[in-house]
Protein backbone atom coordinates (compact mmCIF):
# COMPACT_ATOMS: atom_id res chain seq x y z
CA UNK A 1 0.00 0.00 0.00
CA UNK A 2 2.57 2.32 0.98
CA UNK A 3 4.31 2.63 -2.48
CA UNK A 4 1.11 3.52 -4.40
CA UNK A 5 1.69 6.94 -6.23
CA UNK A 6 -0.01 9.33 -4.75
CA UNK A 7 -1.88 10.40 -8.44
CA UNK A 8 -3.09 6.66 -8.04
CA UNK A 9 -4.50 7.04 -4.81
CA UNK A 10 -6.25 9.99 -5.35
CA UNK A 11 -7.77 9.03 -8.66
CA UNK A 12 -8.69 5.01 -7.32
CA UNK A 13 -11.41 5.66 -5.23
CA UNK A 14 -13.48 7.40 -8.14
CA UNK A 15 -13.89 4.29 -10.64
CA UNK A 16 -12.35 1.72 -10.00
CA UNK A 17 -12.48 1.50 -6.54
CA UNK A 18 -15.89 3.95 -5.37
CA UNK A 19 -16.66 3.78 -2.38
CA UNK A 20 -20.35 4.00 -2.79
CA UNK A 21 -20.38 0.96 -5.86
CA UNK A 22 -18.19 -0.77 -4.59
CA UNK A 23 -16.95 -0.46 -1.21
CA UNK A 24 -20.84 -0.43 -0.13
CA UNK A 25 -19.82 2.47 2.62
CA UNK A 26 -21.95 5.38 3.13
CA UNK A 27 -25.00 5.00 1.21
CA UNK A 28 -27.34 6.57 3.89
CA UNK A 29 -27.08 9.96 2.96
CA UNK A 30 -26.40 9.22 -0.84
CA UNK A 31 -29.78 8.29 -1.04
CA UNK A 32 -31.24 10.88 1.50
CA UNK A 33 -30.25 14.28 0.48
CA UNK A 34 -30.15 13.69 -3.37
CA UNK A 35 -33.32 14.95 -4.24
CA UNK A 36 -31.80 18.48 -5.30
CA UNK A 37 -28.69 19.27 -6.97
CA UNK A 38 -27.89 22.10 -4.38
CA UNK A 39 -27.92 19.67 -1.15
CA UNK A 40 -25.96 17.45 -2.72
CA UNK A 41 -23.27 19.98 -3.92
CA UNK A 42 -23.10 20.80 0.11
CA UNK A 43 -23.27 17.59 1.17
CA UNK A 44 -20.28 16.33 -1.26
CA UNK A 45 -18.03 19.49 0.01
CA UNK A 46 -19.02 18.55 3.75
CA UNK A 47 -18.22 15.31 3.62
CA UNK A 48 -15.00 15.52 1.30
CA UNK A 49 -13.65 18.25 4.08
CA UNK A 50 -14.82 15.58 6.90
CA UNK A 51 -12.68 12.55 5.20
CA UNK A 52 -9.90 14.50 3.77
CA UNK A 53 -9.35 16.64 7.38
CA UNK A 54 -9.87 13.20 9.83
CA UNK A 55 -7.63 11.34 7.56
CA UNK A 56 -5.00 13.89 7.73
CA UNK A 57 -5.05 14.15 11.58
CA UNK A 58 -5.70 10.85 12.37
CA UNK A 59 -2.36 9.70 10.46
CA UNK A 60 -0.46 12.28 12.29
CA UNK A 61 -1.21 10.62 15.48
CA UNK A 62 -1.14 7.18 14.25
CA UNK A 63 1.70 6.07 16.12
CA UNK A 64 0.69 7.70 19.60
CA UNK A 65 -2.81 5.98 19.28
CA UNK A 66 -3.05 2.51 21.93
CA UNK A 67 -4.81 -0.35 19.27
CA UNK A 68 -7.50 -1.21 22.29
CA UNK A 69 -9.04 2.35 21.78
CA UNK A 70 -8.25 3.74 18.39
CA UNK A 71 -11.98 3.80 17.99
CA UNK A 72 -12.89 6.07 20.52
CA UNK A 73 -10.07 8.17 19.50
CA UNK A 74 -11.41 8.50 15.77
CA UNK A 75 -14.46 8.78 16.67
CA UNK A 76 -13.49 11.92 18.82
CA UNK A 77 -11.52 13.70 15.88
CA UNK A 78 -14.25 12.95 13.32
CA UNK A 79 -17.03 14.32 15.28
CA UNK A 80 -14.67 17.38 16.30
CA UNK A 81 -14.33 18.44 12.66
CA UNK A 82 -18.23 17.44 12.09
CA UNK A 83 -19.28 20.19 14.51
CA UNK A 84 -16.82 22.38 12.88
CA UNK A 85 -18.73 21.92 9.92
CA UNK A 86 -22.36 21.69 10.96
CA UNK A 87 -21.54 25.36 13.01
CA UNK A 88 -19.99 26.68 9.83
CA UNK A 89 -22.99 25.52 7.39
CA UNK A 90 -25.37 27.05 10.22
CA UNK A 91 -23.47 30.17 10.37
CA UNK A 92 -23.09 30.50 6.40
CA UNK A 93 -25.79 28.84 4.35
CA UNK A 94 -28.59 28.47 7.43
CA UNK A 95 -31.26 27.50 4.67
CA UNK A 96 -29.49 24.49 3.44
CA UNK A 97 -28.62 23.22 6.79
CA UNK A 98 -32.02 23.24 7.81
CA UNK A 99 -32.85 21.21 4.25
CA UNK A 100 -29.99 18.49 5.02
CA UNK A 101 -31.17 18.63 9.37
CA UNK A 102 -30.02 15.40 10.73
CA UNK A 103 -27.73 14.02 7.79
CA UNK A 104 -24.58 16.69 8.25
CA UNK A 105 -24.87 15.12 11.40
CA UNK A 106 -24.72 11.35 10.47
CA UNK A 107 -21.30 12.12 8.65
CA UNK A 108 -19.65 11.18 12.01
CA UNK A 109 -21.29 7.43 11.30
CA UNK A 110 -20.70 7.85 7.61
CA UNK A 111 -18.82 4.33 7.07
CA UNK A 112 -16.50 6.11 4.67
CA UNK A 113 -14.67 8.09 7.06
CA UNK A 114 -14.20 5.33 9.52
CA UNK A 115 -13.71 2.53 6.74
CA UNK A 116 -10.79 5.58 5.44
CA UNK A 117 -9.56 6.32 8.79
CA UNK A 118 -8.75 2.33 9.66
CA UNK A 119 -7.79 0.94 6.73
CA UNK A 120 -5.76 3.73 5.36
CA UNK A 121 -4.77 6.89 7.54
CA UNK A 122 -3.58 4.31 10.45
CA UNK A 123 -1.28 2.87 8.07
CA UNK A 124 -0.09 5.70 6.07
CA UNK A 125 1.82 8.89 6.25
CA UNK A 126 -0.48 12.58 6.64
CA UNK A 127 -0.15 13.67 3.08
CA UNK A 128 -0.85 10.36 1.39
CA UNK A 129 -3.47 9.94 3.92
CA UNK A 130 -4.75 13.60 2.64
CA UNK A 131 -5.09 12.35 -0.68
CA UNK A 132 -7.17 8.89 -0.06
CA UNK A 133 -9.08 11.51 1.92
CA UNK A 134 -9.84 13.44 -0.93
CA UNK A 135 -10.32 10.70 -3.38
CA UNK A 136 -12.53 9.09 -1.47
CA UNK A 137 -14.88 12.09 -0.95
CA UNK A 138 -14.38 12.59 -4.80
CA UNK A 139 -15.45 9.10 -5.45
CA UNK A 140 -18.88 9.97 -3.13
CA UNK A 141 -19.65 12.92 -4.34
CA UNK A 142 -19.16 11.59 -8.21
CA UNK A 143 -22.20 9.39 -7.30
CA UNK A 144 -24.02 12.36 -5.33
CA UNK A 145 -23.69 14.52 -8.01
CA UNK A 146 -24.76 12.31 -11.04
CA UNK A 147 -28.07 11.10 -8.58
CA UNK A 148 -28.74 14.79 -7.76
CA UNK A 149 -28.30 15.98 -11.33
CA UNK A 150 -30.73 13.01 -12.95
CA UNK A 151 -33.30 13.48 -9.85
CA UNK A 152 -33.53 17.75 -10.13
CA UNK A 153 -33.28 17.55 -13.95
CA UNK A 154 -35.91 14.96 -14.60
CA UNK A 155 -38.03 15.44 -11.23
CA UNK A 156 -38.43 18.82 -11.30
CA UNK A 157 -36.65 19.89 -14.88
CA UNK A 158 -34.32 22.65 -13.04
CA UNK A 159 -30.86 22.54 -11.83
CA UNK A 160 -29.81 24.56 -9.13
CA UNK A 161 -33.45 26.26 -9.12
CA UNK A 162 -32.71 27.59 -12.69
CA UNK A 163 -35.69 26.21 -14.54
CA UNK A 164 -33.87 24.13 -17.26
CA UNK A 165 -36.67 21.96 -19.11
CA UNK A 166 -39.72 24.25 -19.25
CA UNK A 167 -42.46 22.72 -17.37
CA UNK A 168 -46.07 21.47 -19.13
CA UNK A 169 -47.67 22.99 -16.07
CA UNK A 170 -46.26 26.44 -17.49
CA UNK A 171 -46.93 26.28 -20.91
CA UNK A 172 -43.90 24.13 -21.90
CA UNK A 173 -43.39 20.79 -23.11
CA UNK A 174 -41.82 18.24 -20.32
CA UNK A 175 -43.75 16.82 -18.17
CA UNK A 176 -42.18 16.54 -14.99
CA UNK A 177 -41.33 12.85 -13.63
CA UNK A 178 -42.71 13.21 -9.58
CA UNK A 179 -41.79 9.70 -8.78
CA UNK A 180 -37.89 10.77 -9.02
CA UNK A 181 -38.64 13.00 -6.69
CA UNK A 182 -39.42 10.74 -4.17
CA UNK A 183 -36.93 8.89 -1.94
CA UNK A 184 -37.16 5.33 -3.54
CA UNK A 185 -35.79 6.18 -6.72
CA UNK A 186 -32.35 7.38 -5.54
CA UNK A 187 -32.13 3.60 -5.08
CA UNK A 188 -33.00 2.96 -8.49
CA UNK A 189 -30.60 5.50 -10.02
CA UNK A 190 -27.67 4.37 -8.21
CA UNK A 191 -28.50 0.42 -8.78
CA UNK A 192 -28.37 1.59 -12.76
CA UNK A 193 -25.45 3.58 -12.07
CA UNK A 194 -23.91 -0.01 -10.57
CA UNK A 195 -24.74 -1.53 -13.17
CA UNK A 196 -23.56 0.62 -15.87
CA UNK A 197 -20.66 0.96 -14.27
CA UNK A 198 -20.05 -2.82 -13.86
CA UNK A 199 -20.80 -3.40 -17.34
CA UNK A 200 -17.38 -1.30 -18.51
CA UNK A 201 -15.58 -2.46 -15.74
CA UNK A 202 -16.51 -6.47 -15.64
CA UNK A 203 -13.63 -7.21 -13.24
CA UNK A 204 -15.89 -5.66 -10.29
CA UNK A 205 -18.59 -8.05 -11.24
CA UNK A 206 -20.09 -10.39 -8.14
CA UNK A 207 -20.76 -14.12 -8.66
CA UNK A 208 -23.51 -15.58 -7.28
CA UNK A 209 -23.11 -18.14 -4.78
CA UNK A 210 -25.30 -20.89 -7.12
CA UNK A 211 -24.99 -20.81 -10.43
CA UNK A 212 -28.01 -22.10 -12.10
CA UNK A 213 -27.80 -21.39 -15.49
CA UNK A 214 -24.71 -23.23 -16.01
CA UNK A 215 -25.32 -24.91 -19.39
CA UNK A 216 -27.37 -22.33 -20.99
CA UNK A 217 -24.90 -19.55 -20.28
CA UNK A 218 -21.54 -21.59 -22.09
CA UNK A 219 -24.05 -22.34 -25.07
CA UNK A 220 -24.70 -18.72 -25.03
CA UNK A 221 -20.72 -18.01 -25.05
CA UNK B 1 -50.96 6.50 26.12
CA UNK B 2 -52.82 6.52 23.30
CA UNK B 3 -50.27 8.70 22.09
CA UNK B 4 -47.56 7.20 23.08
CA UNK B 5 -49.07 4.20 20.76
CA UNK B 6 -49.49 6.04 18.32
CA UNK B 7 -46.29 7.52 18.05
CA UNK B 8 -44.71 3.68 18.09
CA UNK B 9 -46.77 2.84 15.24
CA UNK B 10 -45.84 6.13 13.66
CA UNK B 11 -42.01 4.90 14.16
CA UNK B 12 -42.42 1.17 12.95
CA UNK B 13 -44.19 1.76 9.94
CA UNK B 14 -44.63 5.51 9.11
CA UNK B 15 -41.68 7.28 9.85
CA UNK B 16 -39.42 3.65 9.19
CA UNK B 17 -35.88 4.59 9.86
CA UNK B 18 -34.56 2.31 7.01
CA UNK B 19 -36.74 2.60 4.49
CA UNK B 20 -38.33 6.26 4.62
CA UNK B 21 -35.21 7.69 5.82
CA UNK B 22 -32.25 5.42 4.68
CA UNK B 23 -30.20 5.40 7.83
CA UNK B 24 -28.46 2.59 8.26
CA UNK B 25 -28.11 0.95 4.81
CA UNK B 26 -24.74 0.49 4.75
CA UNK B 27 -25.36 -2.37 7.44
CA UNK B 28 -29.09 -2.61 5.80
CA UNK B 29 -27.35 -3.69 2.41
CA UNK B 30 -24.46 -5.71 3.52
CA UNK B 31 -25.45 -7.73 6.44
CA UNK B 32 -29.15 -8.98 5.24
CA UNK B 33 -28.17 -12.14 2.93
CA UNK B 34 -28.76 -14.61 5.72
CA UNK B 35 -32.96 -14.35 7.26
CA UNK B 36 -30.98 -15.97 10.68
CA UNK B 37 -28.23 -13.26 10.54
CA UNK B 38 -30.52 -10.42 9.75
CA UNK B 39 -32.60 -11.72 12.79
CA UNK B 40 -29.62 -11.34 14.87
CA UNK B 41 -28.65 -7.70 14.24
CA UNK B 42 -32.06 -6.60 14.26
CA UNK B 43 -32.58 -7.79 17.97
CA UNK B 44 -28.95 -5.85 18.65
CA UNK B 45 -30.25 -2.46 16.84
CA UNK B 46 -33.76 -2.79 18.81
CA UNK B 47 -31.60 -3.26 22.25
CA UNK B 48 -29.21 -0.33 21.70
CA UNK B 49 -31.79 1.61 20.38
CA UNK B 50 -33.77 1.44 23.23
CA UNK B 51 -31.13 2.07 25.55
CA UNK B 52 -29.60 5.04 23.61
CA UNK B 53 -32.49 7.38 22.60
CA UNK B 54 -33.32 7.89 26.53
CA UNK B 55 -30.16 7.75 27.85
CA UNK B 56 -29.77 10.64 25.35
CA UNK B 57 -32.70 12.50 25.87
CA UNK B 58 -31.97 12.85 29.47
CA UNK B 59 -28.44 14.16 28.29
CA UNK B 60 -29.94 16.71 26.39
CA UNK B 61 -33.05 17.88 28.69
CA UNK B 62 -30.45 17.88 31.32
CA UNK B 63 -26.80 18.78 30.20
CA UNK B 64 -26.91 20.74 26.74
CA UNK B 65 -30.18 22.25 26.10
CA UNK B 66 -30.69 25.90 26.00
CA UNK B 67 -31.08 27.02 29.66
CA UNK B 68 -30.71 23.30 30.43
CA UNK B 69 -28.39 23.97 33.24
CA UNK B 70 -30.16 26.12 35.23
CA UNK B 71 -30.39 23.49 38.17
CA UNK B 72 -26.52 23.95 38.10
CA UNK B 73 -27.38 28.10 38.22
CA UNK B 74 -25.82 28.57 35.23
CA UNK B 75 -29.00 29.82 33.27
CA UNK B 76 -27.42 30.71 30.45
CA UNK B 77 -25.59 28.03 28.77
CA UNK B 78 -25.99 26.83 25.72
CA UNK B 79 -23.99 23.64 24.88
CA UNK B 80 -26.11 22.36 22.13
CA UNK B 81 -22.91 22.63 19.92
CA UNK B 82 -21.75 19.48 21.75
CA UNK B 83 -24.51 17.84 21.16
CA UNK B 84 -23.22 15.26 18.23
CA UNK B 85 -20.25 14.63 20.20
CA UNK B 86 -21.94 13.58 23.52
CA UNK B 87 -24.36 11.13 21.34
CA UNK B 88 -21.41 9.50 19.73
CA UNK B 89 -20.02 9.09 23.17
CA UNK B 90 -22.99 7.65 24.51
CA UNK B 91 -23.67 5.42 21.66
CA UNK B 92 -19.78 4.09 21.90
CA UNK B 93 -20.40 3.49 25.73
CA UNK B 94 -23.37 1.82 25.96
CA UNK B 95 -22.40 -0.39 23.29
CA UNK B 96 -19.65 -1.11 25.38
CA UNK B 97 -21.10 -1.56 28.30
CA UNK B 98 -23.94 -4.00 27.03
CA UNK B 99 -21.74 -5.97 25.28
CA UNK B 100 -19.62 -7.06 28.46
CA UNK B 101 -23.19 -7.20 30.27
CA UNK B 102 -24.43 -9.93 28.04
CA UNK B 103 -21.08 -11.26 28.02
CA UNK B 104 -21.42 -11.56 31.99
CA UNK B 105 -25.14 -12.83 32.29
CA UNK B 106 -26.52 -13.68 29.43
CA UNK B 107 -23.77 -15.36 27.22
CA UNK B 108 -26.16 -17.41 25.13
CA UNK B 109 -27.33 -14.26 23.72
CA UNK B 110 -24.06 -12.44 23.83
CA UNK B 111 -22.94 -15.36 21.67
CA UNK B 112 -25.66 -14.87 19.10
CA UNK B 113 -25.28 -11.02 18.92
CA UNK B 114 -21.88 -10.78 19.46
CA UNK B 115 -20.62 -9.66 16.34
CA UNK B 116 -22.89 -7.98 15.38
CA UNK B 117 -22.80 -5.10 18.82
CA UNK B 118 -19.55 -3.58 17.85
CA UNK B 119 -21.24 -2.72 14.46
CA UNK B 120 -23.88 -1.21 15.68
CA UNK B 121 -22.04 2.16 17.08
CA UNK B 122 -21.23 2.82 13.39
CA UNK B 123 -24.69 2.47 12.10
CA UNK B 124 -26.19 5.77 11.27
CA UNK B 125 -30.01 4.36 12.70
CA UNK B 126 -29.01 4.54 16.09
CA UNK B 127 -27.05 8.47 15.92
CA UNK B 128 -30.33 9.19 13.31
CA UNK B 129 -32.70 7.89 16.36
CA UNK B 130 -30.98 10.01 18.79
CA UNK B 131 -30.74 13.19 16.76
CA UNK B 132 -34.26 12.96 15.39
CA UNK B 133 -35.04 12.77 19.06
CA UNK B 134 -33.58 15.95 19.76
CA UNK B 135 -34.86 17.31 16.53
CA UNK B 136 -38.66 17.28 17.51
CA UNK B 137 -37.75 17.73 21.21
CA UNK B 138 -39.35 14.25 22.66
CA UNK B 139 -40.03 14.20 26.49
CA UNK B 140 -38.67 11.11 28.35
CA UNK B 141 -41.37 8.55 28.01
CA UNK B 142 -41.75 9.82 23.72
CA UNK B 143 -38.18 9.12 23.73
CA UNK B 144 -38.77 5.41 25.02
CA UNK B 145 -41.50 4.67 23.10
CA UNK B 146 -39.38 5.86 20.14
CA UNK B 147 -36.20 4.33 20.87
CA UNK B 148 -38.16 0.53 21.13
CA UNK B 149 -40.20 1.85 17.74
CA UNK B 150 -37.97 2.62 15.08
CA UNK B 151 -35.56 -0.33 16.17
CA UNK B 152 -38.24 -2.58 15.94
CA UNK B 153 -39.24 -0.73 12.33
CA UNK B 154 -35.37 -1.14 11.28
CA UNK B 155 -35.24 -4.84 12.44
CA UNK B 156 -38.41 -5.17 10.63
CA UNK B 157 -36.92 -4.01 7.29
CA UNK B 158 -33.55 -5.76 7.39
CA UNK B 159 -35.46 -9.24 7.77
CA UNK B 160 -38.17 -8.60 5.38
CA UNK B 161 -35.12 -7.64 2.57
CA UNK B 162 -33.22 -10.67 3.75
CA UNK B 163 -36.11 -12.72 3.10
CA UNK B 164 -36.66 -11.27 -0.09
CA UNK B 165 -32.08 -11.81 -1.08
CA UNK B 166 -32.49 -15.55 0.12
CA UNK B 167 -35.47 -15.78 -2.63
CA UNK B 168 -33.49 -13.55 -4.92
CA UNK B 169 -30.66 -16.06 -5.12
CA UNK B 170 -32.64 -18.43 -7.02
CA UNK B 171 -33.30 -16.32 -9.91
CA UNK B 172 -31.13 -15.20 -12.74
CA UNK B 173 -29.44 -11.47 -12.35
CA UNK B 174 -28.12 -9.85 -15.03
CA UNK B 175 -24.39 -10.16 -14.29
CA UNK B 176 -23.81 -6.29 -13.91
CA UNK B 177 -26.53 -6.21 -11.26
CA UNK B 178 -25.25 -9.01 -9.72
CA UNK B 179 -25.05 -8.64 -5.58
CA UNK B 180 -24.54 -5.00 -4.83
CA UNK B 181 -27.28 -3.90 -7.90
CA UNK B 182 -30.23 -5.98 -7.67
CA UNK B 183 -30.28 -5.20 -3.72
CA UNK B 184 -30.51 -1.38 -4.20
CA UNK B 185 -33.44 -1.95 -6.48
CA UNK B 186 -35.08 -4.20 -4.31
CA UNK B 187 -34.80 -1.82 -1.42
CA UNK B 188 -36.00 0.64 -3.58
CA UNK B 189 -39.43 -1.63 -4.69
CA UNK B 190 -39.60 -2.10 -0.97
CA UNK B 191 -39.17 1.55 0.12
CA UNK B 192 -42.15 2.13 -2.44
CA UNK B 193 -44.00 -0.13 -1.02
CA UNK B 194 -43.50 1.36 2.47
CA UNK B 195 -44.72 4.67 1.14
CA UNK B 196 -48.35 3.24 1.04
CA UNK B 197 -47.99 3.86 4.84
CA UNK B 198 -47.04 7.94 4.62
CA UNK B 199 -50.37 9.18 3.81
CA UNK B 200 -51.41 7.74 7.26
CA UNK B 201 -52.16 10.25 10.21
CA UNK B 202 -52.81 8.62 13.55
Amino acid sequence: MAEESPKKVLLDPLLDNNPIALQILGICSALAVTSSLLTSLIMCLALTSVVACSNASISMIRNQIPSSIRIIVQMTIIASLVIVVDQVLKAYAFEVSKKLSVFVGLIITNCIVMGRAEAFAMKNPPGVAFLDGLGNGLGYSLILIVVGTVRELFGSGSLLGYQILPLATEGGWYQPNGLLLLPPSAFFIIGIFIWILRSRKTEQVEHPDYQIHEVHRSEAA
Amino acid sequence: MVDLVNLFIKAVFVENLALSFFLGMCTFLAVSKKISTAIGLGAAVVAVQTLTVPLNNLIYQFLLKDGALAWAGLPEVDLSFLGLISYIGVIAASVQILEMALDKFVPALYNALGIFLPLITVNCAILGGSLFMVERDYNFAESVTYGLGSGVGWALAITALAGVREKLKYSDVPDGLQGLGITFITAGLMALGFMAFSGIQL
